[in-house]
């Protein structure tokens, strides 16, 4: 059995050449989320003549969710969510302009993950044009588009005390679209765990969805967001704990029973005078809104951490337009800053100019008043230092060394130590290189190093709850500024996708019909007492079998 | 011993992937003043995106990494995640027969194989499914994790005395005579008294600046990570067109298919991306293991690699320049890489290898190649339009 020699002439068989994947599917401009942002750049480029698709991932899949994937729920979800039709019309109650879209000729697609971008480009040219990768719950597929408008949301920093790992521990983003989007947040008594705009505006919604808010704890010395907000709280019986942290959970199966709280000093060392034990069964973390910018990292766009637009974003200009002329970012994953989040106009504001600019970018008319570009608020907040305080108060100071990656249960010293997992048994003493800021002296700590050394961020939940605290430990650990640690990368698929689901995305014959472990080349493989003394290409054997080590 | 003082080193080695900081790590054990000059981040190109496969049987470093791996992380004081032995299974007769080959080079250089029947198979890899068509059970082989395992080179040069610099770019060279006297970099100058170039696809650009023709092009490759699946008693495993293993962690990594030729100037600036070619892999992996479809993918990863037009590697010291060493692995560097860097010492110390024939991986096989060998291969850079 021998193997087809090489074509003489012509692209290497073995290469991607001649193998794109058949597409049925295209849209001119592909907008990512379903949110204000993302529902008004559908509404704008609706009837302008161009086809208009919008995905949004909700309803999410139940185990998705129970991974705390795209959002920490920490298991807070009612039984309901597993019912994808109940859920699906109380989205479309939640948000009445879904139905005005599709009602506008968009194509909207519910329970849809964008899983990753694909546009074409040096060194990733072989399928001509964009393409996004898609996945609903029957099947994981590519579509065309020709612009996109990314509007993805935000996240919440994870924060690891004793116990943060039992179930009722969530994220605020995650509690409010439970609450809000789905009807089903499994909570009575709630703690709220920061005090800025955010998570007062989440924590006064909670309380109006029938959540008991029964208490806002904040590291600062005051409240960080809007008084009026946290005084409408407090009215509802809030008790506000400044210079505080929540030092563990007491649970029992079922999740979180009781929070403990711990005093701090000005440094974020814990008081021996006790803190209050508080009942509640869900603790909501709402230390950081992080914008959701997966997506766009993983496409190339350009990225910096800039303080007022809440850490890492993509750089846009005026017209929502990221780094990449293709791609524009709107909404929280654009940045998030107070008057953004206490009024969705902006948003909205955002939404519209990226479909203006993308529909004009496709040669189509773009009516409508011109709009003010957006800027973000000027930061009141050192968003930047209150996440090391967090970090510093209340992670570094747990008594039970808490894992910081629940996936790969790796802690805070672990990572600022570098030390291998300890599915490795490692029991030698490290070298004097072992140490974080060994891997460059020169430079500053690279995140992806750490994940690599630690596996802190390499599990199914892709990073989600830990990414925030590694780069805070990293910066405490070596003296940095967060600013200054990089942004660890972010890869495809940004949704974890079912390993039988993505082998069913279809492919040409020539694929298979050339498929090789390696590079296809009969001369890489042959032994070395047989090699000959010279090589041409003229010369060269094709009469070996191919087939890679 | 060769020494240095000053913004310098004895030994200076451009290229922080596995190759350059093996070797630096050998050369600085033996208390040889070494520099490695990294333009990125350490292992950021190819070396920290493989495989992880140690099953170099049709290599001359072969018995060397055979002999090494099991070693390695008593020698470098660092762990290396190794694990030996290697199962390859195929589904259909055709791989069967093309799998024998390792049987065959294995036994000729004394190392055990046996042949494995669809029961065997599927005993010794539960993840396997019904369409099992055989194996091969290698006893010899493994494989490492490519990151811990850079790091631990890195880390136990730098324990020796070596020293390592990353993102500093190299930017030409100082040449005195015949002899390279100097590397010029983003950092400034550095002196030397003998130069390795170890720096994969840049290997080429690198040594046309002393005058030196070695032919590479550069491809992209692509792999895929699930999510951790209980152990199998053996993680090595691969086969269907696949090259890859299970991690001590339990992720399957698995990666194969279909290259992309990419132009050499491109990797300086551009990440290497994945594309939808992981559905592909995926597909291929279900069908060797299928047991693992309902398991998640959580992360895929490209590389840039370079090759040369036979595929094969060169370790050698180039006529002309008399300091001057060059090691490119042809993309098949991670495994070997125990092996290669010491020959690299080997040759930088001695001029001659002392544990393997480097005679077929020298520069000099190419002297009759044709000029335009890429165009003749068909390794051609996908012509991507004006859209971007």
């Amino acid at each position: 059995m021998k193997a087809t020699p090489h074509a003489p002439i012509g692209r290497d068989p073995a290469s991607v050449a001649g193998k794109q994947p058949p597409i049925d599917e295209a849209t001119d401009l592909l907008i990512v989320g379903g949110g204000p942002a993302g529902i008004s750049a559908a509404l704008t480029a609706a009837g302008a003549g161009v086809r208009v698709t919008l995905v949004d991932e909700n309803p999410v899949p139940f185990q998705t969710m129970g991974e705390d994937v795209p959002l920490h729920f920490g298991g807070r979800m009612a039984a309901t969510v597993a019912n994808r039709n109940a859920v699906l019309e109380s989205m479309l109650a939640a948000r009445p302009q879904l139905a005005e879209a599709i009602d506008a000729g968009v194509d909207v697609r519910l329970g849809t993950a964008v899983w990753g971008l694909f546009p074409q480009r040096p060194t990733a040219g072989w399928i001509d044009g964009h393409v996004a990768g898609l996945a609903d719950e029957d099947r994981v597929y590519l579509l065309r588009f020709k612009q996109a408008v990314i509007a993805s949301g935000c996240r919440d920093m994870g924060l690891a005390f004793d116990g943060w790992q039992r179930p009722g521990v969530m994220g605020a983003a995650a509690a409010y679209r439970l609450a809000t989007t789905y009807q089903a947040l499994e909570s009575r008594t709630a703690v709220l765990v920061g005090s800025g705009t955010e998570a007062l505006l989440i924590g006064n919604a909670l309380m109006e969805a029938g959540v008991r808010i029964a208490a806002v704890v904040e590291q600062a010395a005051r409240v960080a967001g809007p008084a009026d907000l946290a005084a409408r709280l407090a009215a509802n019986g809030a008790r506000l704990f400044t210079r505080q942290v929540v030092e563990q959970t007491i649970g029992d199966p079922q999740g979180v029973v009781a929070v403990r709280l711990a005093r701090i000093d000005g440094n974020g060392a814990h008081l021996s005078d006790p803190g209050e034990r508080i009942e509640c069964d869900t603790v909501v973390l709402a230390v950081a809104a992080i914008p959701a910018i997966e997506l766009l990292e993983a496409t190339g766009c350009a990225m910096s951490f800039q303080a007022a637009r809440g850490g890492h974003v993509a750089v846009i200009d005026a017209a929502q337009r990221t780094s990449l002329p293709f791609l524009y970012a709107a909404g929280d994953c654009a940045g998030v800053w107070p008057s953004k989040s206490l009024c969705d106009g902006i948003a909205r504001r955002e939404g519209r100019i990226a479909a203006v600019a993308a529909l004009r970018a496709l040669g189509a008319a773009a009516d409508g008043p011109s709009e003010e570009p957006v800027s973000p608020d000027p930061p009141l907040r050192d968003v930047a230092h209150e996440r090391l305080a967090w970090v510093r108060a209340t992670t570094l100071q747990a008594a039970a060394t808490p894992f910081v990656c629940q996936c790969e249960e790796v802690t805070a010293a672990e990572i600022m130590g570098l030390r291998p997992p300890r599915y490795l048994g490692w029991r030698r003493d490290a070298g004097e290189s072992w140490r974080l800021g060994s891997v460059d002296p020169q430079g500053v700590p690279d995140p992806d190093v750490v994940k690599r050394l630690t596996r802190a961020g390499m599990g199914p939940c892709q990073g989600r709850r830990c990414r925030e605290q590694v780069a805070a430990l990293m910066a405490l650990g070596t003296g940095s500024a967060l600013a200054d640690i990089p942004l660890a990368t972010y890869r495809p698929p940004v949704r974890p996708l079912r390993l039988g689901a993505l082998a069913a995305l279809p492919e040409v014959a020539a694929m298979a019909e050339h498929w090789d472990s390696w590079f296809g080349m009969p001369s890489q493989w042959i032994p070395f007492w047989r090699v000959p003394p010279a090589y041409t290409v003229a010369g060269r054997c094709t009469a070996e079998p191919v087939g890679g080590e | 011993m060769i020494s240095s003082g000053g913004a310098g080193a004895a030994v200076i080695i451009v290229g922080g992937g596995v190759t350059g900081l093996s070797a630096g790590w050998w050369l600085a054990r033996e208390g040889t003043d070494v520099l490695v000059l990294e333009a990125g981040a350490a292992g950021w190109g190819a070396s920290g995106r493989n495989g992880g496969g140690c099953s170099h049987h049709h290599s001359p470093l072969f018995r060397e990494e055979q002999r090494l791996w099991p070693m390695m992380d008593e020698l470098l004081g660092y762990p290396t995640e190794f694990q030996p032995e290697r199962i390859r299974i195929a589904l259909d007769e055709r791989q069967f027969e093309l799998y024998r080959r390792a049987l065959e080079n294995g036994a000729r250089q004394g190392f055990g194989t046996e042949v494995l029947d669809r029961r065997q198979v599927r005993e010794l890899v539960p993840l396997a499914g019904e369409d099992v068509f055989g194996g091969y059970y290698h006893h010899f082989g493994g494989h490492a994790n490519p990151h811990r395992t850079l790091q631990a080179y890195a880390w136990a040069m730098r324990d020796c005395g070596g020293r390592l610099l990353q993102h500093t770019r190299a930017l030409g060279f100082e040449t005195r005579g015949n002899r390279v006297v100097g590397v010029r970099t983003s950092r400034g100058t550095f002196a030397c008294d003998h130069l390795v170039i170890a720096a994969g696809p840049a290997t080429a650009e690198l040594a046309a600046r002393l005058g030196l023709t070695v032919p590479l092009m550069s491809a992209r490759a692509e792999m895929i990570v699930t999510e951790p699946l209980p152990l199998m008693k053996l993680g090595g495993v691969d086969g269907n067109g696949l090259y890859g293993r299970q991690t001590l962690r339990g992720n399957l990594a698995y990666g194969g298919g279909p290259h992309e030729w990419i132009e050499a100037a491109d990797v300086q600036h551009t990440r290497p991306y994945s594309t939808p070619l992981q559905g592909g892999i995926a597909r291929r992996l279900c069908e060797l293991l299928p047991k693992a479809a309902h398991a998640r993918v959580i992360r895929s990863w490209a590389g840039f690699i370079e090759n040369t037009p036979d595929g094969r590697p060169i370790i050698d010291r180039p006529g002309g320049l008399e300091n001057l060493t060059i090691a490119t692995l042809s993309s098949v560097g991670f495994g070997l890489s125990p092996a290669s860097g010491r020959a690299v010492r080997d040759l930088v110390v001695t001029g001659a290898c002392d544990f393997a024939d480097l005679s077929t991986l020298k520069l000099s096989r190419f002297a009759g190649l044709e000029p335009d060998w890429p165009v003749l291969q068909g390794w051609l850079p996908t012509a991507v339009g004006a859209g971007e």
